[in-house]
Order: C-alpha cells, then structure tokens, then sequence
C-alpha cells in the first residue's frame, strides 16, 4: 500500500489575456517556478501549489518601467486563494489554514 | 500604502456622541450575530476612494473604446450564430437586473455597518454593482438594434415566469438581515458559484465572436476579484468574532449555496444548449469550479473555524450528469412563452452532449429530442400549453428527480397553517421549512397567473402583459433573427 502523500492545494490568478499582463505572468513564471500557465481565449490562468507571489521589482524590470502593485486590478479576471498580503512591494496569495 | 489606507479610511470614522451606537447602527444585532471588534476588518485591496476613482475611470475608458469600435463595426455579425444571442437575452433579463439590486443594497450596507473597513468595502461594490448593470445594458444595446428579446428587459424581469427564478432568489436576500444577505452574495454568490455563472457567459462570448460581452466580462470580473475578496474577508470575520456565529453562519451557507445552484440552473442550461460553439460542459465547470477550487480548495480552509461543506452538496454533485438537460427539455418545450428561442441541437451537437454525459444523456435525453425531431418534421414542433407546478422557494417548473431514480419527478411537500406547499428537493424543502413565513409569501407566476393577476386568462395576454412581442420567443430556426441572420450573412447584403 502506498503512502498518502500530503494533499497540495492550488491558489491561482486568472489574468486577462492583455500585453501588460502577459509581462506579469512572464514576472509569475520567473517568480514561481512551480506555477502551471493554461491559455484559454482572451485569458490566462495561473496555478501555484500552496502559494503565489508578484513581484514588484521583476514586473518592473520585465516591463521596463514603473509599476504599482495596484495596477493589477486592471488585468485581474479572478482569484483562487487568500490575499494573505498587497503593498507595495509584494501581493501573495495563500491558503490559510 | 497601508498607513495611507488608515487615514483615509479608518481615520475618519467617528464614535458617536448625541446617540448610541446601537441607535447609530439598528440592524446588525437582530439577526443573533456577535461582533465584538470591527477594528478587526481587514481589507486586502487597501483601496482609497482615489485610488477606485483612478483604477475604475481607465477600466470604462478601455471598455467603452471596445464596445464602440464594435458597434462601428458591425461586431454582431461575427457572432456564431443568431442562436447564441438567446444567452445574451438571459443574462440581460436574469443577471443585469440584479446587478441593479446589489447597487441598492451594498449602498444600504455602506449606511448599516457598525465598521468604517466593511461599510467602506460595500461602498465600493455598490459603485461597482451600478456599473456592471450599465455596461451590460450598454454592451447589449448593439444587439437591441438587430435582434429580438431585447428590449423590455426591466418590465420582463418583473413579470415573466422563468424570471421570477433570479428576481426571488435576489428579494429573498434583500429581505433578509445585513449579515445573511452578506453571506448569502458576498459570500455564496460572488465567491462561491461566482466561477460557475461568470466563465459560461464571458467565455462563451470569447468562443462565440460576442467581442462585445466578453470585453464586459473580463472588465467586470477585475472588479470581482475585490467582490470575491469581500466575500471570503466577511465570512472569516464574522466566524472568528464570536463562537455563538459559526452554527448561524453554517445554516446560510447551507442555504444559499443551494439556492444559488438551483438558480444556475438556467446559466448550465445556456452553457450546454445556447452556445453553438462549446467552451466545456456544465458538468466540467462544476467539477473544476465547484469540487476542486471550492470543495477542495476553500472549504478544507473554512474548517479551521468549524465550517463543513453545505448540506444537500451531494446531490448537486450527482446532478452534474443531468441537470442541464432536465432545465432546458423544460425551457425548450415553453419557449412560446419565453423572451428567447430554442431548438433541438444539431447532430454534432447532440454527439457533443452524448460524449460529455455518457451516462445519462442517451439514456434519458436524447429521445426526446429525437422524438421532438419528428414532431416538428411532421409539422408541430412540441410547445407545452399547461402551467407547470412551480417549486414555493426556487420557482423552477417541479422537473427535477430523486438521485439515483431520473424516471420520476421529485415532489416534496410541506404543510403550514393548514395549506400543502410543495417543493422540488430536499434542499428547497429544508430552506421552506426552515422559514415557511417568508416563502409562504412568494410570488409565483403560475399561481398569480391563474389568480388573473398577469393580464387574462390565455398565453397572448399573459405575453403581452409581461411585455413580450412577436418574435422574441418560440422556436430558433423560424424566427425572424434566424431569416435576418441567413440574409446578412450572403454576399453584398449589409445590415
């Protein structure tokens, strides 16, 4: 019989299919190594076991310009997981308990 | 970011001096709900009032841009098929209208919290609700111009039958207290089912070529990550406050969300039959939607406060293999009386169904559309003239069936003050029972029908009444969008 192993559970973001927000998952993927990237028409959706975190400074250096973690709402179609922190330098998605 | 989200928003609270705070705030202790420090709201987006003003102004500015580059362009015509407008006219007529009521009611909210964090959040969402309904109603205008079942949508809402599905599952949360209607929408619907009403819609629209609604769609849902956020922040809070809060919170979460899955009922129907391109069946979305994210996602997290997954889950888990094609066999066969179309599928379509469901689909569904097949080939395509037998809490036409026996309909029934009500599941028993006073008043259509309330005593009248016109409802492929879409799409005839 084999072992059980620990259940792993998904957080992800849906983000639209946008040129800004193909620069934030390029900063996810690089920031997530784990992460699972599915394209579907006009969206993308982004999966992470456990956690998921953005970056402010990678987005800003992929972009090339500044970049507020605020400016993720422009690009945001939905959330699977707790938003466990958002400032200014970091946004982190997390199951709780 | 955090600091400035202080001042701008706690900072300017005030604790009040020429009244009591229980006077200050009357509704949020009648429901039983303890909440002993609302300094404890935490609002994960930190949104100040600038901050929305700025983020929503450039959300319209690249939406409106789209929907008229659209209309400049004559984006109907990309669609599918005329046939897939008949998901349009539902949203306009089920969604949009409760967009309004969640406007009127978050702003009610923003008034009716003790908290500065939570009445500041709902402020938010009542801006937002407001502009969900009128981007709807703007990105559905275009389609007003060209095709039926469009216009109306306010007076058929209030009125026609299968719209009494949305209208009372919204009324029953406005007449209930702040903290159920927040458990029930913020929660139940924008966290819980809101995958499984969104992704059907705004992905058929992006399979379908509806440019216009899919942009809607992908605009509105960046506004729902901080609804889905409220919803997920205000059922922590209120279980973390006080011991007393979880069984009470536990019965609303067993309520709405079966009250919110009968009602998407109408959305697996739309995703399963109206869309000729498919995005995935009913039955996919629920499982990655419903059993994975939420079920194994969320509520393995929601234990910690002592929450179990809804009573009466299993049963939709095992409706997942039927429950489309017993809402749309419905639809289809009253669709005379509908503001939309119908039809019998395709054979692709048909083969795309037997595929998804194999199961179910062949064994219980299937001949009847074969058998409607040779009923409208011999020249009476099957409408159903009687009223049917409405469940008292979903209002859904009684065509549900036991798990495990699809052969025979479900009828529950309860019995109050000396009057039999009926119901089309244990779930919709169990939430009768629990308050028959409130469902005791329901306004059902058929009953209100034959009470001679709804404008006469036959379907023209009763159409009329409801503000259908010829044309907006009946079968597809002989209505006038199918002939207008046939002749616009030949060559060198412009719309």
């Amino acid at each position: 019989m084999t072992e059980m192993e620990p259940r792993v559970r998904m957080v992800g973001i849906d983000l639209q299919d946008t040129d800004e927000a193909r620069t934030i998952i390029d900063a996810l993927e690089q920031d997530n190594p784990d992460a699972v990237i599915r394209r579907m028409p006009g969206m993308v959706k982004v999966q992470s076991p456990g956690k998921l975190v953005i970056l402010r400074s990678t987005v800003e250096e992929l972009l090339g310009q500044e970049w507020d973690t605020q400016d993720l709402q422009l690009s945001i179609i939905s959330l699977s997981g707790n938003v466990s922190s958002w400032d200014e330098d970091e946004i982190v998605l997390q199951w709780e308990h | 970011m955090r600091e400035r989200y202080q001042q701008l928003t706690r900072g300017v609270d005030w604790t009040p001096s020429y009244v009591s705070r229980e006077q200050m705030y009357p509704y949020t202790r009648f429901e039983g709900i303890k909440i002993n420090d609302w300094e404890a709201w935490e609002d994960p987006f930190r949104l100040t009032v600038d901050a929305y003003c700025k983020y929503q102004t450039e959300k319209d500015k690249r939406l409106y841009a789209v929907l008229d580059s659209f209309a400049q362009g004559q984006g109907h015509l990309q669609a599918s098929d005329a046939r897939y407008f008949n998901a349009l006219r539902l949203f306009l007529q089920g969604v949009t209208p409760l967009e309004y009521q969640a406007h009127r009611h978050f702003a009610y909210l923003a008034r009716h919290l003790d908290g500065p964090g939570a009445r500041f959040a709902c402020l938010s969402q009542s801006i937002d609700e407001l502009r969900h309904a009128q981007t709807e109603i703007h990105a559905m205008s275009m389609y007003n111009k060209y095709y039926d079942g469009f216009h109306s949508f306010p007076r058929i809402s209030d009125r026609l039958w299968y719209l009494s599905v949305p209208k009372s599952y919204f009324d029953d949360g406005l007449s209930s207290g702040p903290f159920e209607f927040m458990t029930a929408i913020s929660f139940s619907f924008e966290y819980f089912l809101t995958n499984l009403l969104f992704v059907p819609f705004m992905s058929g629209a992006s399979f379908n070529g509806d440019l216009a609604t899919m942009s809607f769609g992908f605009s509105a849902q960046s506004d729902e990550s901080r609804h889905m956020t409220l919803g997920l922040e205000v059922i922590k809070f209120i279980l973390q406050q006080d011991e007393g809060n979880v069984p009470i919170m536990q019965d609303w979460i067993d309520k709405w969300f079966w009250r919110g899955y009968r009602l998407l009922g109408l959305v697996a129907c739309m995703q399963d039959y109206f869309l000729p391109r498919k995005v995935m069946s009913w039955k996919e979305a629920f499982e990655l939607y419903l059993e994975q994210q939420m079920l194994d996602g969320l509520f393995p997290d929601l234990e910690y406060y002592g929450i179990r997954p809804p009573r009466h889950v299993d049963q939709a888990i095992a409706e997942k293999e039927y429950m489309s094609h017993q809402v749309h066999w419905t639809f289809y066969q009253y669709s005379h009386a509908a503001s939309f179309t119908t039809t019998i599928p395709p054979e692709e379509e048909l083969d795309w169904l037997s595929e998804q469901y194999p199961d179910t689909f062949d064994q219980y569904y299937r001949p009847l559309y074969d058998k409607a097949a040779v009923m409208e080939a011999s020249g009476s395509r099957f409408f159903n003239s009687a009223l049917p037998m409405l469940c008292q809490v979903c209002q859904i036409p009684m065509a549900f069936t036991d798990v495990g026996n699809l052969g025979s309909f479900t009828q529950r029934f309860s019995e109050f003050r000396g009057e039999r009500y009926n119901t089309c599941s244990d779930g919709c028993k169990w939430i009768f029972d629990r308050e028959p006073e409130k469902y005791i008043q329901a306004w059902l259509p058929v009953h209100q029908i034959l009470q001679g309330n709804c404008g006469g005593a036959t379907i023209p009248e009763v159409l009329e009444w409801a503000g259908i016109q010829p044309g907006d409802g009946g079968e597809y492929k002989t209505s006038t969008d199918a002939e207008n879409w046939r002749a616009w799409h030949q060559n060198g005839v412009t719309a």
